[in-house]
């Protein structure tokens, strides 16, 4: 008989609660269980990044975490960035910069650069590059992937919007 | 499979996709309540830190662990702290709190230097100094770096606390000489080290090593006080050279000391020849950098 645990997560702000065998990846849990698609899996070996979330705000390749590792813990995935009226300065970045093709690693990239940039307003190029490091990206060759964080520290700063698009906590 | 529900219970996903072997999961609170239960799973059970190393192996199918005994519930155990003349860090320490921390650069900059190359930034917010040594990866960069800093990992389990150096920690490759139903809870390292640099070649970001060399002196009046010097991915396990060691041990740094003790690494390795690199290419690259380390350390200004 497996083996069944309750589970309460907050995902985006909103608590979930399932039974799932601790053997179900936390990227499994967010996708198939919660119905958020928005987090990828590329490699499922800990090494392309396109499953990252946050965890209590920390950037966690969810391919390599159980979903019963995220009970009483607080998930944000690319679903809980900005509002479709409303992006992110991230999720604005990426559109103005033309940070993405094929957009598969796009989610991962973004939750790597939200957390990034609330720690790091200010970055340089270099800082960037750095943290984005675990994210692998197909497509872009990273220059634009780049310069759209560029873009979003700068909205930030004009704006006073976090990365994440909520008003900041004060 | 589940229809997502936004407010309600969602019942159990069953055919969602599995990659680990089915196992019993215990998530312990206290790490006395921890080490009754590895006393009790013994062989059948594996400790979970990061996670890091343990669950791509468990998706394999390389290790299916009957029971899981994770310890990130555990409180306090995420320390990063100076007491009783060592440098002490807890089993759940993240590499990335040790990168960030300014009491681990003051100590031992040569930890500092080192953990940036381990993994990648997101791999690095849950994996940890004590899982790496624990997972004796003979490609680990941490136990390397625990043999140039004489560092020693703290066991617990219900039959009380032993401390263990790790020369005798690790045992070979994916072994060491833990109890089945021992945890270990803190690696710690003595005193200081006033420079450390840790040289790592990469094909990319979060691979092992090509070569690792890491170095770590103490360097009073002029003169060597402590000289640790270990190698990665160039042996069958991490190698502690001592013989290069000895060669600036107690004396001035200069260029006949420099030279023996590069000469010496690198005739302790035995690298071999692979995707990564040829043989004399490998043994060519620890000399060269543990010239450098050690010319930096001596105020020489590298060639
Ligand atoms: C993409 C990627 C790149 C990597 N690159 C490198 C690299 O360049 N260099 C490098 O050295 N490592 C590298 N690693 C490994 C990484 O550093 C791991 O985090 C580390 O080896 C294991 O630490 P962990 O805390 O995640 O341990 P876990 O994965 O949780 O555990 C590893 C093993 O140790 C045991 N264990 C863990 N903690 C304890 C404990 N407290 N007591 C007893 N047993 C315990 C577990 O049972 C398991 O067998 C990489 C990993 C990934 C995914
Ligand atoms: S799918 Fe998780 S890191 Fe690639
Ligand atoms: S946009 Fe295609 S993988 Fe990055």
């Amino acid at each position: 008989m497996p083996e069944f645990r309750n589970v309460v997560v907050t995902v985006n702000e909103e608590p979930r609660e399932a039974e799932i065998e601790p053997r179900l990846l936390l990227v499994h849990f967010l996708r198939e269980v919660c119905g958020l698609t928005g987090t990828h899996f590329g490699c499922d070996t800990t090494s392309c990044g396109c499953c990252t979330v946050l965890f209590d705000g920390v950037p966690v390749k969810s391919c390599t975490v159980l979903g019963v590792q995220a009970d009483g813990h607080e998930i944000i995935t690319v679903e809980g960035l900005g509002s479709p009226s409303e992006l992110s300065p991230v999720q604005e970045g990426f559109h103005e910069e033309h940070g993405l093709q094929c957009g598969f690693c796009t989610p991962g990239m973004m939750m790597t650069a939200t957390a990034f940039l609330d720690e790091n307003p200010n970055p340089t190029e270099e800082e960037i590059r750095w943290a984005l490091s675990g994210n692998n990206c197909r497509c872009t060759g990273y220059v634009n992937i780049v310069k759209a964080v560029k873009w979003a520290a700068k909205k930030m700063a004009t704006s006073g919007v976090s990365a994440r698009g909520a008003a900041p906590i004060r | 499979m589940a229809a997502p529900n936004r407010s309600g219970t969602l019942t159990a996903a069953k055919e969602v996709r599995l990659y680990p072997s089915r196992f019993h999961y215990e998530a312990p609170r206290t790490i006395d309540e921890a080490c009754q239960m590895m006393a009790y799973y013994r062989d059948d059970a594996k400790v979970l830190s990061g996670g890091m190393s343990l669950i791509p192996l468990m998706k394999l199918r390389f290790a299916s662990p009957g029971t899981i005994v994770d310890i990130n519930n555990i409180e306090g155990l995420d320390y990063i702290e100076e007491a009783g003349g060592y440098l002490r860090i807890g089993a759940l320490a993240r590499n990335r709190a040790i990168v960030r921390s300014d009491l681990v650069r003051s100590r031992h900059p040569l930890m500092s230097s080192a953990c940036p190359t381990i993994s990648d930034p997101v791999v690095r917010n849950r994996g940890t100094l004590v899982g790496n040594c624990c997972h004796s990866d003979p490609q680990g960069d941490w136990v390397s770096v625990m043999m140039c800093l004489g560092g020693e990992i703290v066991a617990r389990s219900v039959d009380g606390e032993r401390v263990i150096p790790i020369e005798q920690f690790t045992t070979g490759p994916f072994s060491n000489s833990l109890q089945s139903h021992e945890i270990a809870v803190e690696a710690r390292i003595p005193g200081s080290t006033n420079y450390g640099e840790y040289h790592k070649i990469e094909r990319k970001v979060g691979d092992f090593a090509t070569v690792a060399v890491g170095v770590a002196l103490n360097i009073a009046g002029g003169s060597v006080s402590h000289c640790g010097i270990a190698l990665t991915g160039v042996a069958p396990s991490n190698l502690k050279c001592y013989d290069a060691e000895r060669a600036v041990m107690g004396g001035t740094l200069n260029e006949g000391t420099i030279e023996a003790a590069a000469r010496a690494a690198s005739a302790a390795a035995s690298p071999r020849s692979d995707h990564r690199g040829s043989e004399e290419y490998k043994r060519t690259m620890v000399e060269v950098f543990v010239r450098r380390s050690l010319r930096a350390a001596a105020g020489i200004r590298a060639a």
